[in-house]
Order: C-alpha cells, then structure tokens, then sequence
C-alpha cells in the first residue's frame, strides 16, 4: 500500500507528455497552416492590388466592397458561378439518386450477377477517367454534347457514381433487412420501402457520398478546361483564369472571386457535416 | 380472424431441402406455437406464412384463400420480429400508425386506432419518443402495438422474447398470452425455448429438420411423446434414456444389469428398445430396494423449491428431480424407483411403442 507521501511524490513528478496531448498540438497546427490561404485569400478580397503588396498581412477595412461589386458586376462570375451551381448541382443529384439505387439492389436483391455488378462499379473507383479523355472527348463530339453544360454533368456523374454505389451498397448492407421486411407486412411496396424507410436512415453515407463527390467536382478545371469553348458554359474555376492577365493581374478582384467560389462548398461542408457524425440506426435492432 | 392450414408445404434452397412436407391445420382464435432446434425451419416455415418467403410446393390458406401467391401487405396479418425491426427513424405513434397511413385511413382513425392499441399495452407515455429512446421491454411493446393496430386475421411472432433478459421475458410472456385471451386473434408462434412454449401454447407444433414431429397441446406432449426426439425435446430437466435389449426379465442393459419392467411392451422378445423417464419420476429408495435401479449420488443441486439430482447408475447419468428437500450427499448409495405407468418405451425406430 502508498503511504501519503508517496502518493504527493508521485503526483509531483512530472509525467510524460502523453501522445493525445501531441496529437492535439499536431493538429493545432495544421489546422493553422490549413486555415491560412482561406483568411489571406478573405481579407486579401477587401484590399486593392497596391495593399496587398503594400500590408499582406494587414486586417483590411471590410467596408471596402468594391472588389466584390467589380467581379459580380463587371465580369461573367455570375454566369460561371451559376454555371457551377447548375453542374455541381445536377451532377449531385443524379449520382446520389443512381448511386443509391444501385447500392440498394446491389446490396439486397440475391442475384447471380449482383458480384459482377459491384466489380463492375468498383473497377470504375481505379480507373483515373482523366487517363481517357480523348475517347472521352470524341465520345461527346459523337454524342453532339461537347460545349454544353451535359458534357460535365455526364462526365462527373460517370466518376462519382462508383464510390457512391460503394458507399451506399455498404452502408445499406448493414441495415437489418427486417426492416424492410416489416414494411413489406404494413403493407409498403418496394419504392415506398425505398422513400419512406431506407432513405431516411440512409442520409449520413448519402451526405458523405454528396460532400466527397461535390468538393472535387466543384474545384474541377481539367474538364471544363476540355470540354468547354463558350464563355456562357465555363464553370467558376475555368472562368476565374480569365481575371489572371497576362502581364497584370488584378489581385483584389481575383481574391474575390476566389472567395465567393469558395464560400458554397464550404457552407455545404458545414451543413452537411453533421450528418456525418450522426448515426441514425441507434435502437433500429437491439 | 382465420385459420390457417398449411397442406404439404416444401422449402428448398437449390438442392437442400429446408422443409420437407408439413401438414398443420390452425383453428380460428388458437394460440400455435411452433418449436424446434435451430435449424430445424420453423422460422422459415412462419416467414412463407408471412410471404416474406417463397413456398416451393404445397399450400398454405388463409381462411377459406390459398395465399401461396398474396404478397405480404394482403395476407392481412401483422408479424412481431426478434429484432423488433421497429422504424429508428419514426416515433412510437408513426411506427404504430405506419400500416394504416399506408392503408390510407383518415388521420382521426388512425389516431384513434394507435391511442387504443397504446393505452392497452401501457405504451401512451411513450408515443413521442424514438425506438432508440425505450428499453429492450417497451420495444418490444411497440413490435407488438405495430401488429395490434392492424386488427390482423393472423399474429405471427418470430422469436419476440430472444432478445430480453429472464426476468422480463417471463413477464412478457404472461403479457402475451393475456393479449392473446383477450383479442383471440389466431397466432403463430416461433420459439426455440420450450418452456415458452409449454406455458403459452394452446397447441405445440414439435419440429426437427425440417418435418413435424408431433403435433399437441403441451401436456399432451409432455405426457405422451410421440418420438425419442420429442420426448427429449419438451421437458426441463430433459428426460433419462436408457438403452437395453428385452428380455423375459425384463429390460437387459449393456453392463448386463436387468432393469425390470413392470408390464410386458408389445414388442418381441431381444428387440432394441430405450426406456425414457422424467425426473420427476424417479423416486429415491433405500439402497437395495428390489425392483429399483441402484445408483450413487454424485451432484445435488437444491433450488429452494426443488432438488435435481444427479445420480451414476447402470444406464450412464440420470438426473432425478425431487420435490421435497433431501440430505442426501454426493458419494452415498442409493436406488431409484420409476413411478408406473410413466416410463416409456422407445423402439429402434425412436418411436414410442408403449408407456408403462
């Protein structure tokens, strides 16, 4: 048994540094070197060119609008940004609709072909659809999408689709299928178990699948860059080469754009993020 | 409210035969419980009742309709899984109300209908809260609500009690069958543990590998099992087998010891036979009583209400249940005297060839 003393002795001793503690001071860190280029990019939005040379690391005054009003006013940001919207937006959608619906046939029909199905989706995760960009590029000349808004929302679609299926085959895999067969008694048919049952249980891998596909989909340049001649149809991180010149560059006005391209993502990353943490299937099976 | 027959009903999945021909006829308002092993196709069986599962052949009504091709949603029955299988993602009174907004009844009905089957479960207190906010009991509450608010023809209950520790399953099995005697609703149910099916049922259907092995009301089965199987199966403590030869003596075992029997079974004399006897029904003798079974004593087991013995004697291990209280300790000798008229007889086949 310690006497008191002994116990006073070994409270006083200094202990090692324990790993979480470093871990802690690791991850301060970097969420710093993280944070940033996001507030240099934020407060170089409100100075002109001249101040951000003259004071880089000056707080500006967040009264000065004008570098905000010149790029939605004097530019076509708002096209190319609801350019963005248009495809990020669709592209979402159809790879979380498809994805879903593939997933949940993948994960609970019993078929034969259901493996070669998933092999098939999987194949797509390791193939770098940039490494067949010009079939790909006659494929859509062949098709009549070139330079048009389709040709990346197919495109995307295409890319995102695998992990999503992935994601959804493995997370609705999980679900107890009772569920479904208790609904099949109350009397639901097979859509309805889908959009009244899954579905809601099925938001946290639904919103990871949304965030993972719509952050790279967003920033994507390669593309557009491609596929896209029309002003009308860039997407926002295409159309913002055109505010870098080629002997002068507006800073102010090119970090504006920047951060209104910037502020939909991670508006949707906050929104979304709890989902991620959620786990709904608390008490669906004891 | 239905009955429900089941005529020569097969289950294959490719080349193995789950279910191998089963014939149960289930009257209007009776309380059934299915029982077996693992693996022997009882859940299977009660799932193509359901319809959650294809019948390869044969044929199952309900009521005067053959439903083998009826989806689910129109068998009109309402099932209770051993998972509760409750909706995580709805409160107790939308899980409760799911069937009937599915149905399409007006709101106020439905309303009504779950406020009923709430209040006669004790559930009203809890129709705000999530599946995940309620204990294993209340869940199981609710599996059951989520059936009673159909007013189905047919109950059918997959293992509901599984899932539950001893002490509630004990009070939940009484709340059971007290529903049962008040809404008389026909009910199928599954169960692995005999006794819920002993003290539930109105009638017991025995299963083992896929075919039914006795079909009675519990202390029909318990008192005149049909099959060695059977008679191992229903009863707790199991019941003592003993193997032997007949003879004029009576039962010659394989040490050469002669149990003797008190009436001649009508078989022939040097047939196979196994002598099966309850606990209960073994009676502790002075050492040396002529007639009996003599034996050592080598664990006691006293539970307060009863002893269970278990005594070395000629045959292997039997296990002797005593109602009163004994002083006997491991090690003494002792000899074990079969009550008559409640041994059975069971021939090389397995079959009970005669009780005496």
């Amino acid at each position: 048994m310690k006497t008191e003393a002994e116990t006073l002795h070994g409270a006083a001793q200094p202990r090692p540094i324990s790993f979480a503690f470093l871990a802690q001071i690791i991850l301060i860190m970097n969420s710093f070197i993280m944070l940033y280029p996001v507030v240099v990019m934020v407060l170089s939005a409100f100075k002109t060119t001249g101040e951000i040379f003259e004071h880089p690391f000056a707080l500006p005054d967040f009264t000065q609008v004008q570098n905000f009003t010149r790029v939605l006013g004097e530019t076509s940001m708002p096209t190319y940004f609801v350019n963005s919207i248009i495809v990020t937006g669709v592209s979402i959608l159809l790879i979380l609709v498809l994805g879903t619906m593939a997933g949940y046939a993948v994960a609970r029909y019993e078929s034969r072909t259901n493996t070669f199905i998933l092999l098939f989706f999987l194949a797509g995760l390791m193939l770098p659809l940039k490494l067949a960009v010009i079939p790909l590029f006659i494929l859509l000349r062949d098709l009549g999408l070139l330079d048009t808004r389709w040709s990346l929302i197919v495109t995307y679609t295409a890319i995102g689709l695998p992990s999503a299926v992935f994601i959804m085959a493995g997370f609705l895999r999980s679900l107890p299928s009772e569920l479904e067969d208790a609904a099949r008694i109350d009397g639901a048919s097979e859509p309805r178990i889908m959009w009244s049952v899954m579905l809601p249980l099925a938001r946290p891998p639904m919103a990871i699948a949304a965030i993972q596909n719509a952050v790279p989909i967003w920033n994507d340049f390669f593309f557009p860059l491609v596929f896209i001649q029309t002003d009308a149809y860039k997407t926002l991180p295409q159309g913002l080469t055109t505010f870098m010149g080629e002997y002068t560059t507006d800073w102010g006005m090119l970090f504006a754009g920047l951060t209104i391209a910037a502020a939909p993502i991670t508006l949707l990353y906050i929104a979304l993020s709890r989902q991620f943490i959620q786990g709904m299937t608390a008490g669906a099976v004891k | 409210m239905a009955n429900v027959s089941i005529r020569d009903v097969r289950k294959s999945f490719g080349t193995v035969s789950i279910i191998k021909g089963v014939d149960i006829d289930i009257q209007d308002g009776e309380f059934v419980i299915l029982v077996g092993p693992s693996g022997c196709g009882k859940s299977t069986l009660l799932r193509m009742i359901a319809g959650l599962e294809d019948i390869t052949d044969g044929e199952i009504r309900i009521g005067p309709r053959v439903v083998n091709d009826v989806p689910p949603k129109d068998r009109d029955i309402a099932m209770v899984f051993q998972s509760y299988a409750l909706y995580p993602h709805m409160t107790v009174a939308e899980n409760m109300a799911f069937s009937l907004r599915l149905k399409g009844l007006p709101k106020a009905e439905q309303a009504k209908r779950v406020q009923d089957a709430a209040a006669s479960l004790g559930l009203t207190p809890l129709l705000d809260r999530y599946p995940r906010q309620l204990s294993g009991g209340q869940r199981q509450r609710v599996a059951m609500g989520r059936a009673i608010v159909r007013d189905p023809q047919v109950f059918l209950f997959d293992e509901p009690l599984s899932n539950l520790d001893a002490k509630l399953r004990v009070a939940m099995r009484a709340e059971i069958k007290e529903l049962h005697q008040r809404l008389k609703t026909t009910t199928v149910y599954v169960t692995h543990d005999q006794i819920e099916a002993m003290t539930m049922a109105d009638k017991i259907v025995v299963m083992h590998d896929g075919v039914v092995e006795q079909v009675g009301a519990p202390l029909e089965l318990y008192d005149r099992p049909a099959n060695l199987f059977v008679a191992g199966f229903i009863g707790s403590p199991a019941m003592n087998f003993i193997d032997g030869r007949l003879d004029a003596s009576g039962l010659v075992l394989s040490s050469g010891a002669v149990l003797p029997l008190d009436r001649t079974p009508p078989v022939a004399a040097g047939s196979k036979l196994t002598y099966g006897i309850r606990p209960e029904h073994l009676q502790i003798a002075p050492a040396g009583t002529l007639g009996a079974i003599p034996a050592t004593v080598a664990v006691v087991e006293p539970t307060g209400s009863d002893t269970t013995l278990i005594v070395k004697a000629e045959g292997g291990n039997l296990t002797v249940l005593l109602r009163e209280r004994c002083d006997l300790r491991p090690g003494e000798a002792v000899a074990l005297k079969p009550v008559s008229h409640q041994a059975h007889l069971f021939d090389e086949a397995g079959r009970r060839v005669a009780t005496i």
